[in-house]
């Protein structure tokens, strides 16, 4: 099934993350993938959310979690309408014959081998989620110690910015 | 103006216009018991037997009165004996203020003696949760636990106060009560789409749930129903809500709904959910619930538009507000032979006989509903006599029949009379309780007595887990494994015990009899009935089956 985006700005409280992250546990909601980070309101806190789902659970993922009291924004982001991005990590083991080999691949990607060692080296890559899987696809003859992913994070094309509602905070 | 935290408590509460609180005292809510100390002219206290009496009987008075109920624990098993409280109104939609006090702020989170992270455990079955960490933001906070409690789909909320917080002083400005927030309004154009999906139905069926109670709207529910001839079915949250025209009426729905309802929903080609989130319950699939129809659903919460069932339309709002909206818009469309269809089917309902003897459990809601009165309140506990209990009860105003409908809680019922009773002191409240409910909840019989509550308990003792043996029976090839506890519990001698008039009734007149005497007690009463273990609640649609496989029949030995 089609992954879905979905942004969420939600008030920086302790405990937000566990409140949205239970309610997908509770309802039965997937969770690909799931970033938090600050905003530049020091009050709001951003969510990114990649799930699965057909038309009815993401309108439903929209409506339960819309309802917690500190989600001030939730939308479905449309994938041809914002730039979504993620970072991977990847420790590889290495011996010299192969390195020359791997920089090219690097090269092809646009990936950077950040750290090199004797034996191992690591690559540093940002891309749409596909384009990490398919750098994996190809990387996969060599051997793998370590990989890392962050997960989606997303903004939308043109000018505007993801609104939200403007209210006191439920801190407490 | 300076204050401690825990006057400051008291002081939102008395500016909300909570008049009566429920609460049982514990270390951690000893300041906040010291400031209700002081104010007992402007709220009154009541101590239950147990938190779970506080919740359910603040849930109860909820009910009873609208307005938000408010309970108070200590910390740790305190907060945690709210947890089935909250939840059973969370998923009833009542408004509630949970009050827990907690460990001091240096002692939290670090396992300290009668500490949990309450606010956490809520969570899940809350409308939201707050766990106080500033003294300043302590009233602020309160206000708006009140505001979300009330506003939209009600809902309970929680408030975790660190002891240190209710010690410390703050400055404290006055307000007033807060204002729930104004509910969506759906526009014109969608009313009339609806309107005119209404008018042109040929098969409509209206069922309506709790919104109906909640929003205020059994006027309105009646005038739709009495200005489009539209045939009406309920679900157990809206049991006893209105009374109208006979031929219109189709009872409950659902799985121990009339044949007449269910087989008006099966056969509907529209279906108008009213106030209602068709919980299974209801609704056990599009299969077998109103598989030819559109279902359009009136609803304050979006969420429920299409979460269970594929919705067909749907107005978000106020049930009031929507219903006032939509009645210029419609009226009374010749159906001729849907209603003949629905006269048929409602020949075709379960009618018990008396019992010959002995005392059968809808005579007993009859004596009831002859004897208490249209100002009578009558609680449930959960069980068949719950069912029986709304089958056959004879309210017909909102507020007047309470019962565990979405959790299905045991051990509701007396709690929910005392609150119920401390509201309207004067009205009659009858809570109907079965052997294995009371068990779970007999010692509220000791608040009543503290506090003087008539409260009549009747006790339907079957003296089996009654619903669950009529599950075996149906599903299970009558193993009763672990519902037929024999216990040799005297109910006479422990109402008595616990300083309760006590009668017993196991006829028609014998009931009757005690009925109107314990309708004279200036305390708590309990009437215990002998119920035969085989009575069975019917009708019984099976789970997943259709109009078809409805049982009728209440024979043991093979279906
Ligand atoms: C707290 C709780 N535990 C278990 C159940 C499961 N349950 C539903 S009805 C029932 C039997 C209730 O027995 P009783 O109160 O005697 O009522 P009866 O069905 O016999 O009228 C049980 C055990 C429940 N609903 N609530
Ligand atoms: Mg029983």
């Amino acid at each position: 099934m089609e992954k879905t985006v979905i942004s969420l700005m939600v008030e920086n409280n302790a405990g937000v993350l566990a409140r949205v992250a239970m309610l997908f546990g509770r309802r039965g909601f997937n969770i690909d993938s799931l970033t938090v980070s600050a905003t530049d309101n020091p009050d709001i806190s951003r969510i990114t959310i990649t799930t699965t789902g057909d038309e009815q659970i993401i309108n439903q993922i929209v409506l339960q979690t819309g309802k917690l009291v500190e989600v001030r924004a939730i939308r479905v982001e449309d994938p041809l309408e914002s730039i979504q991005r993620e970072l991977l990590l990847l420790k590889l083991r290495t011996s010299e014959n192969d390195l020359n080999d791997i920089a090219a691949i690097c090269s092809i990607y646009e990936a950077k081998i950040v750290d090199l060692s004797e034996r191992s080296l690591i690559i540093e890559l940002t891309g749409k989620s596909g384009k990490i899987d398919a750098f994996l696809a190809v990387l996969k003859k060599y051997e793998l110690i370590e990989q890392c992913r962050t997960g989606v994070t997303t903004i939308e094309r043109g000018e505007t910015a993801f609104a939200y509602e403007q209210r006191e905070s439920h801190r407490s | 103006m300076k204050m401690t935290g825990a006057e400051a408590i008291v002081e939102v509460l008395i500016e909300q216009g909570v008049k009566d609180i429920f609460g049982y005292p514990g270390g951690a809510t000893l300041h906040i018991h010291d400031a209700l100390c002081k104010r007992q002219g402007e709220i009154k206290h009541y101590l239950p037997a147990d938190e779970r009496g506080a919740v359910h009987a603040a849930d109860g008075y909820a009910r009873a009165t609208g307005k938000v109920g408010v309970c108070l624990a200590t910390s740790g098993p305190g907060a945690t004996n709210l947890v089935t409280g909250i939840a059973t109104a969370f998923l009833d939609s009542i408004p509630l203020v949970a009050i827990t006090a907690n460990v001091g702020t240096s002692l939290i989170g670090k396992d300290s003696f009668q500490e949990v992270y309450i606010s956490g455990i809520a969570s899940p079955i809350a409308k939201h949760t707050y766990a106080v960490r500033d003294i300043t933001r302590l009233a602020h906070t309160l206000r708006t636990a009140f505001q979300i409690a009330n506003s939209g789909r009600k809902g309970p909320v929680l408030v975790d106060i660190p002891k240190d917080i209710t010690a410390g002083i703050l400055d404290f400005e006055p307000a007033g009560p807060v204002c729930a927030d104004a509910p969506n309004v759906p526009d014109d154009a969608l009313i009339e789409k609806i309107a005119g999906m209404i008018q042109k139905s040929k098969r409509p069926v209206l069922c309506f749930g709790g919104g109906v109670v909640s929003s205020g709207a059994s006027e309105e529910i009646k005038m739709f129903i009495e200005k489009t001839g539209i045939p009406a079915c309920h679900t157990i949250m809206a049991t006893g809500v209105v009374a109208f025209g006979d031929e219109l009426d189709l009872g409950m729905t659902g799985m121990h709904g009339s044949v007449a309802a269910n087989s008006a929903v099966a056969e509907a080609d529209l279906l108008i959910a009213a106030g209602t989130r068709l919980s299974d319950r209801v609704a056990q699939g599009r299969k077998t619930f109103a598989p030819e129809a559109p279902i359009i659903q009136f609803d304050i919460d979006p969420s429920e538009i299409g979460k269970s069932l594929e919705s067909g339309g749907s107005l978000i709002g106020d049930l009031r507000s929507t219903l006032q909206a939509l009645m210029p818009l419609v009226d009374k469309q010749p159906r001729a032979e849907w209603m003949e269809q629905i006269c048929r089917w409602k020949e075709k309902d379960y009618f018990p006989e008396c019992g010959n003897g002995s005392i059968r459990p809808h005579e007993i809601m009859e004596i009831i509903g002859e004897l208490a009165g249209g100002e009578s309140i009558i609680t449930t506990d959960v069980g068949q006599h719950q069912i029986w209990a709304a089958q056959y009860c004879k309210t017909t105003r909102p507020r007047g029949f309470m019962t565990s409908g979405g959790l299905g809680t045991m051990g509701f019922g007396y709690g929910a009379a005392v609150g119920a009773q401390v509201a309207f002191p004067n009205a009659p409240v009858i809570h109907i309780t079965g052997d294995g409910s009371l068990h779970m909840n007999m010692c509220e019989a000791a608040t009543a007595v503290s506090y003087n509550l008539p409260v009549i308990t009747v006790i339907m003792d079957n003296e089996v887990l009654g619903m669950v043996r009529q599950l075996q029976w149906a599903y299970h090839d009558e193993c009763y494994m672990a519902t037929e506890p024999y216990r040799k519990t005297n109910y006479e001698m422990v109402g008595k015990g616990f300083g309760a008039e006590t009668y017993r009734a196991d006829t028609a007149d014998a009931f009757r009899d005690a009925f109107s005497k314990a309708l004279k007690n200036e305390g708590p009463s309990w009437i215990v009935c002998h119920i035969d273990k085989k009575e069975k609640v019917l009708p019984m649609m099976p789970a997943g089956k259709g109009v078809e496989d409805i049982i009728l029949t209440q024979e043991e030995g093979g279906l």
